[in-house]
């Protein structure tokens, strides 16, 4: 209840901030962004964050279970050790790099939101599995489970939460890099933000940035929802 | 039932697990592999459901070598316990015990129905029970669910690998008892795997006794103790093997029934006669229903005209079905050299004495030695 709290006085304020830099109209020299520009701005960002989560999850949640199952364990490690490369390096580089592989343009933006939103979901989607207490597992096999049986039963059930989990960190994660997306050619409220600061205008940058924080804020906490109803009742903490 | 013939396992490491074990389980037995932690008791039991595959030899289920059924068939009809449980922690108690007749394609309310049956047979509130998950339980009550889903699917054999081993010793023995009961009126053939010597002599119709992978010893209970084959059985067994034979009589079969009692009501000098004429020190009191109160010790005879003057109430009682090394432990914590045994409804079935627990030792060492 707390958290919700927070969660709501921080939204509130945020976009009591956005709309006041907006209703202000002009900052020194510079007129600020319209609702419209901002509602234009932030469904580009939604939309590119919403496509490379969904590419994101649509291969790490499969590789990341692959990788569990016997046989293919080896590939652990130079695996998620891959996609940690892609979170070390600094987001604003992997943004770059795109560039000249890719041209600018979304594609290169959203290619580079992939990679840098990856690892959260393939690490939780190997740990989830990984996590399981082995006793289940041998449990349901002494049992006369077989192999899908038991994937689809126990493992993915159990496992739903955390990959859940891995989901929504690697969204929050994404609606923040979104912001440099603009540096390669892609759309979204990076465009204000960058406009902020290249006018030296800390108004303007508020008022793209005000809004990616909301952003960032709600889909978590929308997320959040999602993995609760989500989890096995039994699972649930009383 | 189950044979083994020559079964052994090496590792791809090299460790050799289990070296040439045969072994017959009859229909009905209770088969303890008893010895000390990496004597491949486990490996032994979990080869016979095929968790692990033995490296060579035959083990035959009714006749029918293990690996010419398919393991997931095989699997269904050998309940499976083990130690760590395992339970299910996202499906309720009834869908945990319900997992292997859902796999043997029981339609939903036969499931249900053989969860409560279940339930009731381990003495959980069947009602109260089935729609709860794992994590709301104890961990009494989590063995009970472990081994109910075990019963699943009404298997002919069970595997147990320490069943009883994550629990209080309180809980332990009574679970044990339980168990005991039960297996008394389902008469499976069992596998029961312990490390615990004061377990197996329990439990176990036979007891094979492993060291370094090999078989040492395969016997009843009372020989195991009282006839140990070598040096490593009697180590093992250990010197006080006379407290341990204690294990393996039940109240039930050297109380005295019928004991001498008195009513509260009663003149203590009628009492006093009755003691006099068996030679014996106390009386148990009982009321009208037969329920036992306490107990009269000649000591106190003279301070008082009525038995509920000088009676002393106890509450220390065991059931008919408890062994005796348990009787016998109430008996000293209650200080006195007698101890009632009572049904479930606390009714005075008898009364074991310590001099009855000596005779039934020294009958019991006798037997097997002469």
């Amino acid at each position: 209840m707390r958290h919700q709290v927070i969660l709501a006085t921080l939204l509130t304020l945020l976009i009591g901030a956005t709309v006041w830099v907006t209703s202000l109209g002009k900052v020194g020299i510079y007129s600020t962004f319209t609702y419209g520009d901002l509602l234009y701005s932030s469904w580009a960002h939604f939309k590119m964050v919403f496509i490379a989560v969904v590419i994101a999850t649509a291969i790490g949640v499969p590789l990341g279970i692959l990788v569990t199952r016997s046989g293919l364990e080896k590939l652990a490690l130079p695996v998620i050790g891959g996609a940690s490369v892609g979170q070390t390096v600094p987001s604003l580089a992997v943004i770059a790099i795109m560039a000249p592989l890719l041209g600018f343009g979304l594609q290169s933006a959203i290619v580079a939101l992939v990679i840098y939103g990856l690892l959260p979901i393939l690490r939780n989607s190997y740990t989830s599995i990984k996590t399981i207490d082995p006793a289940i597992i041998e449990a349901a096999k002494g049992m006369g489970l077989n192999r899908v049986q038991i994937a689809r039963k126990i493992e993915l059930p159990l496992a739903r939460p955390v990959i859940m989990a891995g989901i929504r960190i690697s969204t929050v994660i994404t609606v923040g890099t979104a912001e440099l997306a603009v540096l390669v050619g892609g759309a979204g409220l990076g465009k204000i933000t960058l406009t902020g600061v290249f006018a030296r205008e800390a108004l303007i940058i508020l008022q793209g940035a005000a809004p990616t924080a909301a952003m960032a804020i709600a889909l978590g906490f929308l997320l959040e929802q999602v993995e609760r109803w989500m989890t096995p009742r039994g699972l649930k903490q009383a | 039932m189950i044979r083994l013939e020559r079964v052994i396992k090496i590792y791809t490491d090299g460790t050799e697990a289990v070296r040439e074990v045969s072994l017959e389980v009859g229909k009905g037995e209770l088969c303890v592999l008893l010895g000390p932690s990496g004597c491949g008791k486990t490996t032994t039991m979990k080869m016979i459901n095929r968790l692990i595959s033995a490296t060579s030899g035959k083990i035959y289920i009714d006749g029918m070598d293990n690996t010419s059924i398919d393991e997931n068939e095989l699997r269904r009809n050998i309940g499976y316990a083990i130690q760590d449980l395992g339970l299910f922690p996202h499906m309720t108690v009834g869908d945990n015990i319900g997992t292997v007749p859902a796999l043997k394609g029981w339609p939903k309310a036969k499931r249900r129905k053989r969860a409560k049956e279940l339930l009731e047979l381990l003495r959980m509130d069947p009602d109260g029970f089935i729609d709860k998950y794992p994590r709301e339980l104890s961990g009494g009550q989590r063995q009970r669910v472990g081994v109910a889903r075990a019963l699943g699917g009404d298997p002919p054999i069970l595997l147990m690998d320490e069943p009883f081993g994550a629990i209080d010793p309180i809980t332990r023995v009574g679970l044990q008892n339980e168990f005991l009961k039960i297996q008394q009126e389902l008469h499976k053939t069992v596998i029961f795997v312990t490390h615990d010597i004061y377990e197996a002599i329990k439990m176990g119709d036979r007891i094979a006794l492993m060291k370094g992978g090999r078989l040492v010893q395969y016997a009843p209970p009372a020989d195991l103790l009282y006839r140990p084959k070598d040096e490593f059985v009697a180590g093992f067994v250990g010197a006080d093997r006379g407290l341990k034979g204690l294990q393996l009589i039940r109240t039930k079969e050297v109380m005295w029934r019928s004991p001498p009692t008195a009513k509260p009501e009663e003149e203590v000098k009628a009492g006093r006669e009755r003691m006099e004429r068996q030679g014996i020190d106390w009386l148990a009191v009982i009321d009208d229903e037969g329920r036992f109160t306490g107990w009269v010790v000649s000591s106190n005879l003279e301070r008082g005209q009525k038995v509920k003057e000088i009676m002393s109430t106890s509450a220390i009682v065991a059931t008919r079905n408890a062994v005796l090394s348990e009787a016998l432990s109430l008996m000293l914590t209650s200080g006195l050299n007698v101890l009632a045994i009572v049904d479930r409804h606390n009714r005075l079935e008898g009364v074991l004495t310590f001099q009855a627990i000596q005779e039934a030792l020294r009958e019991a060492a006798e037997e097997v030695t002469v």
